[in-house]
């Protein structure tokens, strides 16, 4: 079974991806909206900067938010000069990480089901009365109500899932930076397979069950339209 | 109340300039090809689309001009768009009270039960969107426009994403607003038929220019403009039903230029109809014909004869004062020596009742 120090990885990691979740959601609504929208020539330069993690190793990602955030880094100076604490080995660091990291994964559902809802329910809105804001909350969101479960469910799975870049700015120190991942790396390092399969196989099925309801919804969805 | 609009529209691909005065009740139609930009200029009258250089006043309260630009959710319109566009999201319930509920109480002149009565669609308000039919849809789209009391109705092709059956279903529906509600209504259409049965003004737009605007009757029999000289041209005319015939089951009309008769038709005595006449199915005689099948002969003078080096021209007529058209051979036009001011006889073979 579990042992302590693995409940409180379990727990770390859990909230890790709530709070990443709940702010990437905050951060990527407007911006996905902005992306559905825009008839700027370039969004494709920004489109491809956003996919970036979807590439890159997730080591080179963690090394630069590393320089980045790190007491000679631009972000890291700034947040000195503000009096604030370096970020690198802190659970704010792993949230600055698991951010950057799964970016891509809540923008792109975002932006995709904004511009699937279209215009024309905007526009017929707008004809009913309802200003900017109003349309927004009233049309866009509860319309675009798939591509909203869609990105939380895989920005939260895919926090749940990272191992790179939490290692390389959260410097696996247990009861604050130590997620899953790594304590199941750990767990094996040390031959301590029990304890290893246990977290291991509880990650996977709680994110098999994750997925599992994402793929359900969208073929609800497709057969809802069809 | 009148609407006056001034728009110029340049793209790239497509140029607008026009300049129009709409009268402030009954329907006007903006009438032409694809293409020809009635859709953009209903779009920029409803502020969907934001022109530069625009001027738009409604009874008097301007909505654009040089120094302000009132968004669509400002203007009190109601838009039809071609496709119903319901919101999925909710039934039709929810639908129509999307907009009632953002009319201030005082601004609710058309109660959310009016809406439904006039559309008849009743049972449906608890239908989701994608459980109706096509006709139905777009009923719903039209109550849900009035549920928000517009001063301006605007629509854009209601009937054009339906098909035919549903199209009779739709356009009594249509007629009734206009009977009912006193509200002025601008539609979009490509259809000389529902230009015909619902227009009391028509505007005539070719190429982002208008052609020709002013009263139905008037524009679909001027001979300088494309809707006479077609094979399918007609004229319209307004006429009361004086009585039926019921031996024969006939119905009989009048109208400024003499009677009319037609087969039994499910209208009451005295109400007035609009007739199409198709403009191929008028002959002209010198002499009033004895002996002949056809019922509905008219005294009439020529008002003019279509320019034309093809088989056919058209010839303008005048019945009481009553524009109609005949669509007859060139050659036959030169062997009557059909002039303008000459009094023949107008035989008419086929009528239409529009509503």
């Amino acid at each position: 079974m579990f042992n302590e120090a693995d409940l409180t990885a379990l727990a770390i990691t859990l909230k890790l991806a709530l709070i990443s979740t709940g702010l990437l959601l905050l951060f990527c609504t407007p911006l996905a909206w902005w992306l559905a929208w825009t008839r700027w020539r370039h969004k494709y330069l920004l489109e491809a900067l956003i996919a970036l993690p979807l590439v890159l190793p997730p080591t080179v990602l963690g090394f630069y938010l590393l320089l980045a955030l790190g007491p000679n880094g631009p972000v890291g100076g700034l947040m000195d000069a503000l009096g604030g604490r370096p970020l690198p080995f802190t659970f704010a660091g792993l949230v600055v990480g698991s951010f950057v990291y799964s970016l891509p994964f809540v923008v792109q559902p975002l932006q995709d089901a904004f511009a699937a809802v279209g215009r024309r329910p905007l526009e017929v809105a707008a004809t009913l009365r309802a200003a900017r804001l109003d349309r927004f909350f009233s049309v866009s969101v509860p319309l675009a109500r798939a591509g909203f479960f869609t990105a939380a469910v895989l920005g939260f799975a895919h926090t749940l899932g990272e191992f790179g870049v939490v290692l390389m700015i959260g410097g696996n120190i247990p009861g604050s930076t130590q997620v899953v991942s790594i304590a199941v790396y750990d767990h094996v390092e040390s031959l301590e397979y029990a304890h290893a399969h246990w977290l291991s196989a509880g990650l996977l099925l709680l994110s098999f069950v994750l997925l599992v309801a994402v793929y359900a919804l969208n073929r609800r969805l497709r057969l809802l339209r069809a | 109340m009148t609407i006056e609009a001034r728009f110029r529209i340049a793209r790239d691909d497509f140029r607008l300039a026009v300049d129009l005065q709409l009268p402030g009740q009954g329907i006007s139609a903006l009438f032409g090809p694809s293409g020809c930009g009635k859709t953009s200029l209903l779009r920029a009258i409803a502020g969907l689309d934001r022109h530069p250089a625009g001027r738009l006043v409604v009874a008097g309260e301007t909505w654009q001009d040089d120094a302000r630009f009132l968004p669509p959710h400002r203007r009190q319109i109601g838009y039809v768009f071609q496709e119903a566009s319901l919101f999925e999201h909710r039934d039709v319930r929810g639908n129509l009270e999307y907009g009632l509920k953002r009319v201030p109480q005082a601004a609710r002149r058309i109660s959310l039960e009016r809406a439904i009565a006039l559309l008849g669609i009743g049972p449906l308000l608890t239908r989701k969107p994608h459980t109706l039919s096509g006709g139905e849809r777009q009923r719903v789209a039209i109550a849900r426009a009035l549920a928000v009391s517009p001063r301006l109705l605007l629509m854009d092709e209601p009937l054009a994403a339906v098909d035919f059956e549903r199209r009779q279903e739709i356009l009594p529906w249509i007629e009734s607003l206009h009977r009912e509600l006193d509200i002025p209504i601008i539609y979009v259409s490509h259809s000389p038929e529902e230009v015909a049965r619902l227009a009391d003004h028509l505007v005539l737009l070719r190429a982002g220019r208008v052609l020709a605007a002013g009263d139905v009757h008037e524009l679909f029999t001027r001979l300088d403009l494309p809707l006479a000289l077609d094979n399918d041209a007609t004229s319209v005319l307004e006429a009361t039903v004086s009585g039926h015939d019921e031996e024969y089951r006939l119905t009989r009309l009048v109208f400024a230029g003499g009677e009319l008769v037609l087969a039994r038709q499910p209208v009451a005595a005295g109400s007035q109809v609009r007739l199409r006449l198709a403009a191929r199915d008028v002959s002209l005689t010198l002499a009033r014909q004895s002996g002949t099948s056809i019922l509905n002969i008219l005294p009439v003078t020529v008002d003019g004869i279509s320019l034309s080096d093809e088989a056919q021209v058209t010839i303008r007529l005048l019945a009481g004062g009553v524009p109609l058209l005949a669509r007859i051979t060139r050659k036959s036009a030169a062997e009557l020596g059909l002039q303008a001011g000459m009094e023949v006889f107008a035989q008419v073979k086929g009528i239409a009742l529009l509503n």
